[in-house]
């Protein structure tokens, strides 16, 4: 890369706030490892969601009347915080799985399409974990504080351990390889778990359509009622679970990947490997680190996906990890505050479109997905570094 | 005068694919010496360097530092043990700030007051970087880069410098600049073993010299006998 390149200011979204924020409280930690990204988060929650939902009325304008009787203006009204809750809560499972593409792309400037079954990995753990749980007869008396970062932690270490090994046994040997060598190999790698998963629930569990045991928790079934103005809107206890688990998890990996020497240490081999190895970082050590990172995440967000849906499959990482993957490269793939940008719009949009799609005819919620790719078709066409793709400081 | 051999190269190979790179280096480095390597380009003179930090693995002789033979070790523990390249082009990181950079350069620095002791005489050397220490690497000149560059090598305090082409690309004054600090830094007790295309500066500041042509080694001296040498003069120092 030329001089100049770097020279241009480079600047994230919040950038019209160094202004106004005195550098002094900028340095502190305070800012830098809380208010600055629990910041960035609402930000990009609002400002998504308000770009949506002008879209949304936009449509109702042009279609103001998409089935007889049915006026879409009143339908978004009555619809809308429910829609922008139900968007957030996949948003931040997609971001927290788009960080792990992202991560891995950093490093090694290779997609990882095994992390989607890393995902599934992470959501099956989940479930055998809370199985136990109610094998040893636990589950009834289990207070949520305690059984959420239970199934999250034992998720995440499992899946980030096996995202290490992966790493170890089938990327390495192939690391001087064309890039399109480890592209197959993570292909290949994703049947292979999905049917050694399979394989071991068949044996073990005989199935393996895999129901988390939510049916007797009276905590999670009652919802919880929130009022905006008129409108009553009930919010599922693993909504709240979820954006809560996701804020925490990604407060603390902006901490480790900016705040400490080892994050530093991630940061630079990115940059350059080389030039990291000669100030005696293990490279290696660093690579397979960055792996434990983006498959803890994404194990982790398996877990509480399958809270979320109830039912799981060794075939479930598919789509979601297809969809994180789209919402990291929305994001500008490479870079942190990409992934997170990415998977909240992309979850966020989801929800609009399955809201309103059911009201027209002959189209519905199953064609979601459709409308989900071309927006991603046309973001790439106009900009196809993503959307935060050169602006931002840290590309990890 | 006996001078105590740090750095050993014997009947050096190495390949970059099917090219014949460096064909049998032999060379010594003693203590607190600074020792340069002139030539053309493609003379092997980066690659010399880059066989002994262990970013390339020789086909066949030895690299000795201190006695012990370091061929085919990992390039991380090379580093920790005591060699420091600064490679070419400055490699400094460009998206984080001098501060990051230099503490990159301490990884190894496990004693949080010995890191900022160093700190501290990185910022002595380089009084420059103290006042851009929240800048990004990339933001910096390539004056800056260099002092970037090699201050973040002296964080690791190594006994050997490897520095390849620090004057490149620099105007004329800070060539000055970076030559004096060269200096300075030797006096500080480094061992340096220098690459340059300035061929004049560097049989300037240097104890004593190897000419490198096409991979091999075709004279070596003291750096005022390479400097008064007729064919070295004719050939690098651009006298007709």
């Amino acid at each position: 890369m030329s001089a100049e390149a770097y020279l241009r200011p480079k600047r994230g979204l919040a950038s019209p706030l160094t202004g106004v924020i005195p550098e002094e409280v900028r340095q502190t930690w305070f800012y830098k490892f809380l208010l600055f990204p629990v910041g960035q988060m609402i930000i990009f929650i609002v400002g998504a969601s308000a770009v949506l939902t002008l879209l949304a009325y936009l449509v109702a304008l042009l279609v103001p009347e998409p089935r007889p009787g049915i006026v879409l203006a009143d339908q978004i009204s009555r619809q809308l915080p429910g829609m922008i809750i139900s968007g957030i809560t996949i948003g931040f499972v997609y971001s927290m799985v788009a960080l792990g593409y992202t991560l891995v792309y950093g490093v090694l400037k290779f997609i990882n399409f095994a992390h989607s079954e890393i995902f599934m990995v992470g959501a099956v753990t989940g479930y055998e974990i809370m199985l136990r749980i109610q094998e040893a007869g636990l589950l009834q008396q289990m207070s949520p504080f305690m059984l959420v970062p239970t199934l999250v932690i034992g998720s995440g270490l499992l899946a980030g351990l096996l995202a290490v090994l992966i790493e170890r046994v089938a990327y390495r040997p192939l690391r001087g390889a064309p890039r399109l060598v480890p592209l197959i190999t993570a292909i290949g790698l994703s049947f292979v778990l999905q049917d050694v998963v399979r394989a071991f629930f068949s044996l073990t569990r005989n199935a393996f359509n895999l129901t988390y045991p939510l049916n007797n928790l009276e905590w999670l079934r009652a919802p919880v009622r929130l009022t905006f103005g008129e409108a009553n809107v009930n919010v599922r206890v693993t909504s709240i679970l979820i954006v809560v688990s996701a804020v925490i998890m990604l407060v603390a990996l902006n901490y480790f990947v900016n705040g400490t020497k080892w994050g530093r240490a991630i940061r630079a081999t990115s940059q350059d490997q080389t030039m990291a190895g000669l100030l005696g970082i293990n490279v290696n050590l660093m690579i397979s680190l960055t792996f434990f990172l983006g498959g803890s995440l994404g194990g982790a967000s398996g877990a509480l996906y399958g809270l979320n849906i109830g039912t799981v499959t060794p075939y479930v990482g598919f789509i979601p990890g297809l969809k994180a993957f789209t919402a990291a490269v929305l994001g500008g793939i490479g870079n942190l505050t990409g992934a997170l940008l990415g998977g909240l719009t992309l979850g966020i949009i989801e929800s609009f479109l399955n809201g309103i799609l059911v009201y027209f005819p002959a189209l519905g919620t199953r064609y979601t997905d459709i409308f989900t790719f071309s927006i991603l078709i046309l973001i790439l066409i106009f900009r196809p570094s993503g959307l935060l793709g050169e602006k931002v400081d840290e590309k990890v | 005068m006996s001078m105590q051999t740090v750095l050993e190269l014997e009947n050096l190979h190495t390949y970059y694919g099917h090219i014949h790179a460096l064909k049998g280096i032999s060379m010594t480095v003693g203590r607190g010496e600074i020792v340069t390597l002139i030539g053309t380009n493609g003379a092997g003179k980066s690659t010399t360097l880059r066989t002994i930090s262990g970013v390339l693995k020789p086909k066949r002789g030895t690299v000795r530092y201190q006695g012990k033979d370091i061929n085919g070790m990992r390039v991380h523990d090379i580093a920790a043990m005591g060699i420091s390249h600064v490679p070419e082009g400055r490699r400094i990181f460009p998206l984080l700030t001098v501060l990051e950079n230099l503490e990159l350069g301490g990884w190894n620095v496990k004693d949080r007051a010995v890191a900022k002791q160093r700190m501290e005489r990185a910022f002595e050397l380089f009084p420059r970087l103290k006042e851009r220490v929240n800048q990004k690497g990339g933001t910096l000149s390539g004056g800056e880069q260099q002092m970037l560059a090699i201050a973040r090598a002296l964080m690791t305090d190594p006994d050997v410098l490897l520095l390849d082409e620090p004057s490149m690309g620099l105007a004329p004054v800070l060539v000055e600049a970076i030559f004096d600090i060269i200096t300075e830094i030797n006096k500080l007790g480094k061992t340096i073993l220098l690459v340059e295309q300035n061929a004049l500066m560097a049989l300037e500041v240097a104890h004593r010299g190897y000419v490198l042509q096409t991979g091999e080694i075709v004279l070596s001296d003291s750096a005022k006998a390479l400097a008064a040498d007729e064919s070295v003069r004719k050939a690098y120092l651009g006298e007709a």
